[in-house]
């Protein structure tokens, strides 16, 4: 199906614009914010050129893109928006009642660090605030996965068991920003593939007129909750069954968990997002060298994809796990979580972690070969070691 | 605009239903119910958090017999934004051929306060939504503390009438006068001192295009401390000293829409409200602030009419 195709040189943040363009939805909303701004502007010039018939809203703050995002879906839109950083942080209010209104909104999340002090590179401080307000989090490697994930992102969230909002996060600026081959369907095979929105209950419905955003106290709080856990529990097999189905046409499919000759490795270093091509070559070379190392990259965080990753990680020799935000005062979000998924592991396998990367911090091979040595020398700390900080001497550090 | 008929609008069925949990003689329901009987198209309403919203959406009730979405305190004017957004592509794709009215009710702390940048935002890009501000002067929901709708000398428990303070010390912002600025087609203030002005400002502002803004003083009988059948009478007051001056701005041009006859003293409305009464205790009476209260009110209603006669003369 090759004329259905074209490959251009572009960037994550356009290729996010691309499939916005394709999908056309109803509303757009947002606020400029480095580095997820080029995706709302370039939305804005397809509607000032007539290319969508969508209605943007240039809205005030983050904090008023989210909630027209939510009385937009609520209303029966398909709706998308995009932010970053602070603005995330603004929006975070917003997130959990976008969540437990089960309003599928798809939501470009361009991952940037948090202030103070501010700092416009990448890394994941602003999506990680986020991972309890009940929205799915896809992490993706590059523009390509970029692009794919938001068309995979419209079906998911407005699937009947699912209705839930997704973030779809790419590294500011190493992925917003950096111009690579990425391959389009055809806006044909976009709108086949998303189709048209079905609202459940859409509050334009005169007729059936509904309540959203009730006053619940204690006797039903705690349900409507559960029912927003069974939605996210809907989620991976939902996925499974869409993403077979866009794979049958770009021939990419995309697991909850990518895993780079992990199957039969001995020594794993677990990390999400860009940062996952470094480490892929370094794999690479370390097989060459007779060593068995292997990558699992976690595309999904939420919901965590644990029964995979307990399956791959059991039997390792030792395993790292790279953080690119931390937790300050416990353990970051990433270990954290592999942590808890490995306890139920009858076979211990030592985990070090590890935060690197905080405010685009930059991440070498020469990095991830020094952790996979460390481990290789079977040398693990209860503490958490750094990558790539200017103080040497750091005693953390090195431990 | 059509001619309202009182009698015929009584027989409409009211979008709220009997059975929710507002104070009795709170001004809130009051309000609603008369700026909803004014529109006869579908209506979606948007409530910002405050007593309105908390007392007529008690899950698995609601007092609403017409779409309603409350998302937060702050962010009623982004809500309507998008709905009435949403709306209109719809529209536009042929997904609905209905036509249907947007309003958002906000208090005083949603609008005037922790609300305001998201009504500024929506009424200068000029959505077609009426926002209506049930004015009670103070945060209810949480017991009666101040805002900045609150007037000056109130006794709010975040600005109490002490030995050392008597009530706050600021004058309450004049949003009516802050949103006129954003040139919208259509601004109006009033109180609940007659229904067919509300009835008629709503009618006249929703079938304005564009955005449109209503400012409505309501009591709070637990706040103002009246009696809750006195509701009408304190609103009365309200417009009578000219405290509340009735007003609108069409396109721009201020017109007065209620001249009291005789203007009463500012005391008059003060000293019904139990919220006033450290003004009038035996022995310690404040008459230098009612009196610079009556000052401001004075200032006040000179500057008003002069916009108004800029008009009409």
């Amino acid at each position: 199906m090759l004329n259905n195709k074209s490959k251009i040189m572009t960037s994550g943040n356009l290729a996010f614009a691309e499939a916005m363009r394709q999908i056309n939805p109803d509303v757009v909303a947002a606020y400029p914010i480095t580095p997820s701004t080029e995706i709302p502007v370039k939305f804005a010039e397809f509607v000032a050129d007539g290319k969508v018939d969508s209605e943007y809203i240039a809205v005030e703050s983050e904090h008023s893109a989210i909630t027209a995002c939510v009385g937009a879906s609520v209303a029966g839109g398909r709706v998308m928006t995009a932010s970053s950083a602070n603005g995330v942080a603004l929006m975070h209010e917003i997130f959990p009642i976008a969540s437990a209104f089960r309003a599928p909104i798809v939501f470009g999340l361009v991952n940037r660090s948090l202030g103070a002090p501010v700092n416009i590179h990448c890394d994941h401080s602003d999506s990680m605030p986020e991972r309890d307000s009940g929205w799915i989090q896809i992490y993706c490697e590059d523009a390509q996965e970029v692009y794919d994930s938001v068309l995979l992102a419209v079906r998911l969230a407005e699937h009947k068991d699912v209705l839930t909002p997704v973030f779809v996060c790419q590294d500011g600026f190493i992925t917003s920003h950096c111009y690579e081959p990425v391959e389009f369907l055809s806006d044909e095979a976009v709108r086949n593939f998303v189709g048209e929105r079905t609202p459940q209950l859409p509050l334009l419905d005169v007729d059936n007129p509904v309540s959203y955003g009730s006053f619940t106290m204690s006797e039903y709080y705690f349900e409507i909750k559960r029912n927003q856990m069974e939605g996210m529990n809907n989620v991976l097999r939902v996925y499974g069954e869409i993403s077979k189905e866009l794979a049958v046409q770009t021939g990419r499919e995309y697991q909850p968990i990518d895993s780079y000759r992990a199957e039969d490795a001995d020594y794993l270093i677990i990390i999400m997002s860009s940062a996952a091509g470094v480490v892929k070559d370094v794999v690479d070379e370390m097989r060459e060298n007779g060593i068995k190392a292997g990558c699992l990259r976690i595309r999904f965080f939420r919901p965590f994809p644990r029964d995979e990753l307990v399956k791959i990680a059991a039997g390792k020799r030792g395993i790292a796990v790279l953080d690119r935000s931390a937790s300050i005062g416990g353990t970051a979000p990433l270990a954290s979580e592999v942590k808890s998924a490995l306890y139920d592991l009858t076979d211990h396998v030592p985990v070090q972690e590890y935060i690197f990367g905080l405010g685009g911090r930059d991440f070498y091979p020469a990095d991830a070969e020094k952790v996979f040595r460390t481990m290789i020398h079977s040398d693990y700390s209860s503490n958490v070691r750094y990558i790539g900080l200017l103080d040497k001497d750091d005693k953390n550090g090195q431990n | 605009m059509g001619k309202i008929n009182l009698k015929e609008l009584t027989k409409k069925q009211n979008p709220m239903t009997e059975g929710h949990r507002m104070c009795p003689g709170c001004g809130a329901p009051t309000a609603v119910r008369q700026a909803l009987m004014a529109i006869d198209d579908p209506v979606v309403v948007v409530g910002a958090t405050g007593c309105l919203e908390v007392s007529t959406t008690v899950y698995p009730y609601s007092a609403w017999r017409v779409p309603f979405m409350h998302v937060a305190f702050e962010n009623a004017g982004a809500g309507i934004s998008g709905i009435e957004t949403a709306y209109r592509v719809l529209k536009k794709r042929g997904k609905t051929e209905k036509n249907i009215k947007f309003i958002a009710f906000g208090g005083d702390g949603g609008t005037y306060d922790i609300g305001l940048q998201s009504l500024s935002g929506a009424l200068e890009r000029g959505h077609d939504f009426t926002y209506i501000c049930y004015n009670n002067q103070g945060y209810m929901n949480t017991g009666a503390q101040r805002s900045s709708a609150t007037p000056i000398n109130a006794n709010a428990t975040t600005s109490p009438a002490g030995a050392y303070m008597s009530g706050k010390l600021q004058r309450a912002k004049n949003l009516t006068e802050i949103v006129a600025a954003h040139n919208i087609p259509y601004v109006a203030q009033t109180t609940l001192h007659d229904p067919v002005d509300l009835i008629s400002k709503v009618k006249r502002a929703v079938e304005t295009p564009g955005p449109a803004f209503v400012n409505v003083l309501v009591p709070c009988p637990l706040f103002w401390k009246i009696k809750p059948c006195d509701q009408v009478k304190v609103c009365k007051l309200a417009a009578d000293t000219r405290f509340w001056p009735v007003y609108e701005v069409i396109e721009g041009k201020y017109v007065l829409s209620y001249k009291p006859l005789k203007n009463l003293p500012i005391e008059d409305f003060l000293s019904v409200q139990g919220r006033y009464s450290h003004l009038f205790r035996k022995g310690s009476e404040r008459m230098d602030l009612i009196a610079q209260a009556q000052a401001d009110i004075d200032t006040e209603w000179r500057k008003l009419l002069q916009k108004t006669e800029n008009y009409t003369c």
